[in-house]
């Protein structure tokens, strides 16, 4: 049981467009791992479909190259759509 | 009235001892996501339990509630199958106890759909659900463990020896059973024999555990007669009641 791989486990709710992370589990394969997320993560209705992907196959960014990963957008206040009206009746936004 | 309340009794005592049982891992599983899943499941049981436990007393009516009966009833009174009350032992065990009494469940609850008692037949449906997937869960967790290790193999091997004279007490009719399959509320029990072994067959097969001989059935459960182990529940079960008679949250 030491052994069994980490797995990331992600869950749309009802009214969700997307699938939000909401943790982590451990289960020896992804059939176990569907099995306990349902049980860990969505015993109180929060969702309606599960993605687990084992934690390995994620790459994450560095936390040491934040400032030049993130830090150049700070100032592109241009590339916000803040400058259009949005007409009634367009949803999803 | 007297066989109506004993035949409803039988499937919310099962569901209760049965779940009382999952839920004395709460905080002892192997992992804790184990530890969540036994518990959920258990839950589920409960909640069969206080259904079918709500509407015992109002058929019975006279101040009854759902409590007096897990709360306020002796040993012998309890109509459970003796397997839902057998010990958890180890992991192994706790699975093969709960594989065994899903394969039945599954096939009684479709059953019970189709009883005459509307509200019975609503409770069974709703049921029907949360058993389709404990009998995933318990079902992979057989074939994990059979078709494991070696030391997996044999501790479930030995599970599944000990454990099978207590498998098919389930088909053993009651006065209660008759009684409800003539008045069209209860199950034919006999029609389920097959389809419960055969899905239990295709399971230890999977799973490359033998399939012990049948042979001797104990039985008693429906009648009030229980091994020493329900006892232990009960006294754990009922000690708040008993110590401290009609206390409330």
């Amino acid at each position: 049981m030491k052994n069994w791989p980490l797995w990331e486990i992600f869950v749309r709710s009802k009214q969700g467009l997307s699938h939000k992370h909401v943790g982590s589990l451990h289960a020896a394969d992804a059939e176990m791992a569907m099995q306990n997320a349902r049980d860990v993560y969505t015993r109180r209705m929060e969702g309606v479909s599960i993605w687990v992907v084992e934690s390995v196959h994620v790459t994450a960014s560095d936390p040491d190259e934040k400032e030049s990963m993130f830090d150049p957008a700070n100032d592109k206040v241009y590339r916000h759509p803040t400058f259009y009206d949005v007409p009634d009746g367009v949803t999803h936004i | 009235m007297e066989l109506k309340i004993k035949y409803l009794l039988q499937i919310a005592d099962n569901a209760m001892i049965i779940g009382h049982r999952l839920s004395e891992w709460c905080g002892h599983g192997p992992i804790l996501e184990q530890d969540i899943a036994m518990t959920n499941i258990a839950l589920d049981h409960l909640g069969l339990a206080r259904n079918l436990y709500q509407y015992c007393a109002r058929l019975e009516g006279g101040g009854k509630t759902e409590d007096d009966y897990p709360y306020k009833r002796d040993v012998r009174k309890w109509r459970n199958l003796l397997l839902c009350e057998q010990d958890n032992g180890d992991f192994g065990k706790t699975i093969t106890r709960q594989f065994l009494y899903d394969t039945f469940n599954l096939q009684f609850l479709t059953a019970l759909q189709d009883s005459h008692d509307e509200h019975l037949a609503a409770i069974a449906a709703k049921s029907l659900k949360e058993t389709t997937y404990h009998l995933q869960y318990s079902g992979d967790w057989m074939i994990r463990l059979g078709d494991g290790t070696e030391e997996s193999h044999d501790r479930i091997q030995k599970s599944v020896n000990d454990l099978w004279m207590y498998a098919d007490e389930s088909f053993l009719e009651s006065e209660a059973d008759r009684w409800a399959l003539n008045e069209k509320i209860g199950v034919d029990l006999n029609a389920l024999k097959l389809p419960t072994q055969n899905n239990r067959t295709e399971i230890l097969k999977e799973a490359t555990l033998q399939i012990p001989e049948s042979g001797w059935t104990q039985q008693g459960g429906k009648e009030g007669k229980h091994s020493e182990q329900l006892g232990y529940i009960l006294s754990d079960l009922q000690f708040l009641q008993r110590a401290y008679p009609n206390s409330v949250w």
